[in-house]
């Protein structure tokens, strides 16, 4: 929900990165407010994963210019754990799998990091398994869930909703979902819609990155922003996202010719 | 290294032998007999060298210059020295310290079933049915640690399951170091009768810091629908030599698993011999590997699929810090009759320091044309993607280098069904793991 009183979150300005010497972000500017919740849309190759990932902290991205500033700290200083800390939380499009640790201990020692973090109690493995069951209801997630290895032999939709389950758990200031739809059957689409929702609240923002419109009809979107060859050229309201799916891409290249500059 | 200095080495353990020996079993002349082409054996062999394949990536050296004396028969440990070994699950439990049995220390709840105790004892009353078996699968005419194992045989771990037994607690099979400057000579039979079932565990210790030699031979024989777990855990003190040897016949739809953890010594090699003689026999074994330092530990595993419809599977896991050398070599025979063979084969290593070493070699022999067989080898560091995933959830740097590589070895130790030896091997691959 937009709210002009609310508190910026996150302000972007002239982001610019590199991955071994090639530009992939080229002046990114964006902010998002406390209540928030913005899309960024474009195809394959415009940057918008590569900026999700910048904002986590992904080392393989070398930031040559820009600000990035999360609660008016500066948070190109700092690694992907202390951003974490500071209340980025970034859904992977592909969640890495770990066989061997369980994912109650997973999730716990990330809960428990967290919360030690921000001087809260740590939660022991019985405290843990309560709340997290309780969350886990949230996306109709079966409890066996906590006892196979991290993402070890999840389906698809699985893994997201386990990357959700995170979120949940974690209650970030700012959540990035990146190209969380992909691969999600409609049923699954819903469900973890659903959970999205329910976390979403006037206190915190969440930034969704997609291909696609279709997860948009389940998370309504307050900013709608398209991006193309690194730069963010066109930014409308939810109703942009229903104009992409049926206009394609190709006539925002066409109007926004003089801002995008050639392509690479 | 000179063939003289190893001729000289097995001349002098050999000239350790005991002369005369008092125990009564000596009588039996099938045992002498072993005995004595065993030690023509040792006589005939000489110590491998980087020269000889089998063991090109492992420098036994170091051995020659320590030819420890056998070890005695003293034991001063007491219970409550060594009941933090001791496994809730299990029932039965042999206490061998520096190779000698110590009935004191051991719990033995057997009956008509299932026969478990010391070989040397045993061999007065069940003579006939270990002759069969004894030295039959470890064959020392290859192995000259197997012979001289053979020549040194006296106390041992027999485990014999009647027909179509099951056994559900495990036996504890524990081999305690206490001496230093000595060989300790372990030696395990196990013998499953037709549709019997038993899991046992062998456990290497040591409880003293000092070098030692532990030259261990251990021997499995499963007949026609039987099944046998095996675990087994290397944890020698780092200045020992563990050199084992393993060997598995396997009948008509027999089944073995094992998992063999490798910790300890400051150089290791198991040698493992599965023969699947018969159609349907399944072998499924699984290994890790965790050493640091100068550590040298080399695997050699050897599956023989003679007949029609074997199936094997096989992952074997080294993580390898500091300067230490992990060394795998996994054979897969398929013999020209065992059509239908399916098999398949992992190798992954991790390794943890730039001086950290692995020699990894999956070798399938494949002679059927009807089979199914898979192998793969991996080296590597870890992953930066998994990294960034966990440092993205908060964990430090080192804290997710610390779980991901517990985490390698942890998917070994979590198919231990036996919850307080897990327990155990966690805690010790856990604080390895989060040393740094």
């Amino acid at each position: 929900m937009i709210n002009n009183n609310s508190k910026t979150i996150l302000d972007v300005r002239g982001l610019c990165a590199n991955i071994d010497s090639t530009k992939i972000l080229k002046g990114i500017d964006i902010t998002v407010k406390s209540g928030e919740i913005h899309a960024i849309m474009g195809l394959n190759g415009s940057g918008k994963s590569t900026f999700a990932k910048v904002l986590a902290g992904h080392s393989a991205y070398e930031v040559t210019a820009g600000s990035v500033q999360l609660n008016e700290q500066d948070l190109l200083t700092l690694s992907p754990e202390e951003r974490a800390l500071a209340g980025i939380f970034l859904a992977f499009q592909y969640p890495i799998e770990i066989p061997g640790v369980a994912n109650s201990q997973f999730l716990r020692l990330a809960y428990n990091t967290v919360q030690t973090q921000r001087g809260k109690e740590e939660l022991d493995p019985l405290e843990f398994d309560d709340f997290v069951r309780e969350k886990m209801k949230l996306l109709d997630m079966n409890p066996d869930f906590l006892d196979r290895s991290v993402n070890e032999g999840f389906s698809g939709g699985e893994k997201k909703r386990n990357e959700i389950l995170q979120m949940a758990l974690l209650e970030p200031q700012l959540s990035i979902l990146d190209e969380t739809d992909s691969g999600l059957d409609i049923d699954a689409l819903k469900i973890v819609a659903n959970g999205v929702n329910q976390i979403t609240n006037k206190d915190n923002a969440t930034i969704i990155v997609t291909h696609y419109q279709r997860l948009l009809d389940y998370i309504v979107p307050d900013y709608v922003h398209v991006m193309q060859a690194g730069r963010i050229v066109k930014t409308g309201g939810k109703e942009l996202a229903h104009e992409l799916e049926t206009r394609g891409y190709d006539w925002i290249s066409s109007d926004n010719t003089a801002n995008a500059g050639a392509t690479v | 290294m000179n063939d003289i200095v190893c001729h000289d080495y097995f001349e002098s353990l050999l000239q350790l032998l005991p002369n005369k020996d008092s125990n009564s079993t000596e009588a039996l002349s099938w045992l002498k007999q072993l005995k004595a082409d065993a030690i023509d054996q040792v006589g005939k062999q000489r110590l491998p060298t980087l020269r000889d394949e089998e063991w090109r990536f492992t420098d036994i050296s170091p051995l020659t210059k320590l030819p420890y004396r056998p070890s005695l028969a003293v034991c001063n440990l007491q219970l409550a020295d060594i009941e933090h070994l001791f496994l809730a699950e299990t029932n039965n439990r042999l206490v061998f310290v520096d190779g000698h049995y110590v009935p004191e220390l051991s719990d033995i709840i057997d009956n008509e079933n299932l026969i478990v105790g010391n070989l040397s004892e045993l061999l007065a009353t069940q003579s006939s049915s270990i002759q069969p078996h004894l030295g039959q699968y470890a064959k020392f005419q290859e192995n000259i640690f197997t012979a001289q194992n053979t020549a040194f045989l006296q106390d041992g771990a027999l485990i014999s399951i009647a027909r179509n037994t099951s056994i559900a607690a495990p036996v504890h099979l524990l081999f305690i170091a206490t001496q230093s400057e000595v060989t300790s000579y372990a030696r395990c039979l196990l013998v499953g009768d037709t549709g019997s079932n038993v899991t046992f565990i062998e456990d290497f210790v040591a409880l003293q810091e000092g070098a030692y030699v532990t030259n261990a031979v251990t021997e499995i024989c499963l007949a026609a629908n039987a099944q046998a777990k095996h675990y087994r855990i290397q944890r020698e003190n780092n200045k020992a030599f563990h050199l084992a040897n393993c060997a598995v016949s396997l009948a008509h739809a027999s089944r073995y698993e094992s998992i063999n953890i490798a910790l300890g010594a400051q150089i290791s090699r198991f040698n493992f011999d599965a023969k699947l003689t018969d159609e349907a026999a399944e072998c499924n074994i699984d290994g890790l590997t965790l050493i640091a330092d100068k550590q040298l530990s080399d695997t050699h595993t050897n599956i023989d699929h003679l007949k029609p419809n074997g199936t094997s599977q096989q992952q074997h896991k080294c993580i390898i810090d500091d300067a230490a050398h992990a060394v795998f070599n996994g054979k897969i025979m398929v013999r020209p009759q065992a059509q239908q063979t399916n098999s398949a084969q992992s190798s992954r290593n991790l390794l943890l320091s730039s001086q950290a070493h692995v020699d990894t070699k999956p070798q399938l022999e494949i002679f059927a044309d009807d089979v199914k067989c898979a192998h793969g080898a991996t080296v590597g560091q870890l992953d930066h993607e998994e990294l960034f995933y966990l440092q993205s959830r908060g964990l430090s740097e080192n804290a997710a280098r610390n779980l991901l590589t517990y985490a390698f070895g942890a998917e070994i130790i979590n198919r231990i069904p036996i919850s307080s030896l897990r327990q155990q091997l966690e805690q010790i691959v856990l604080k390895q793991t989060q040393s740094r």
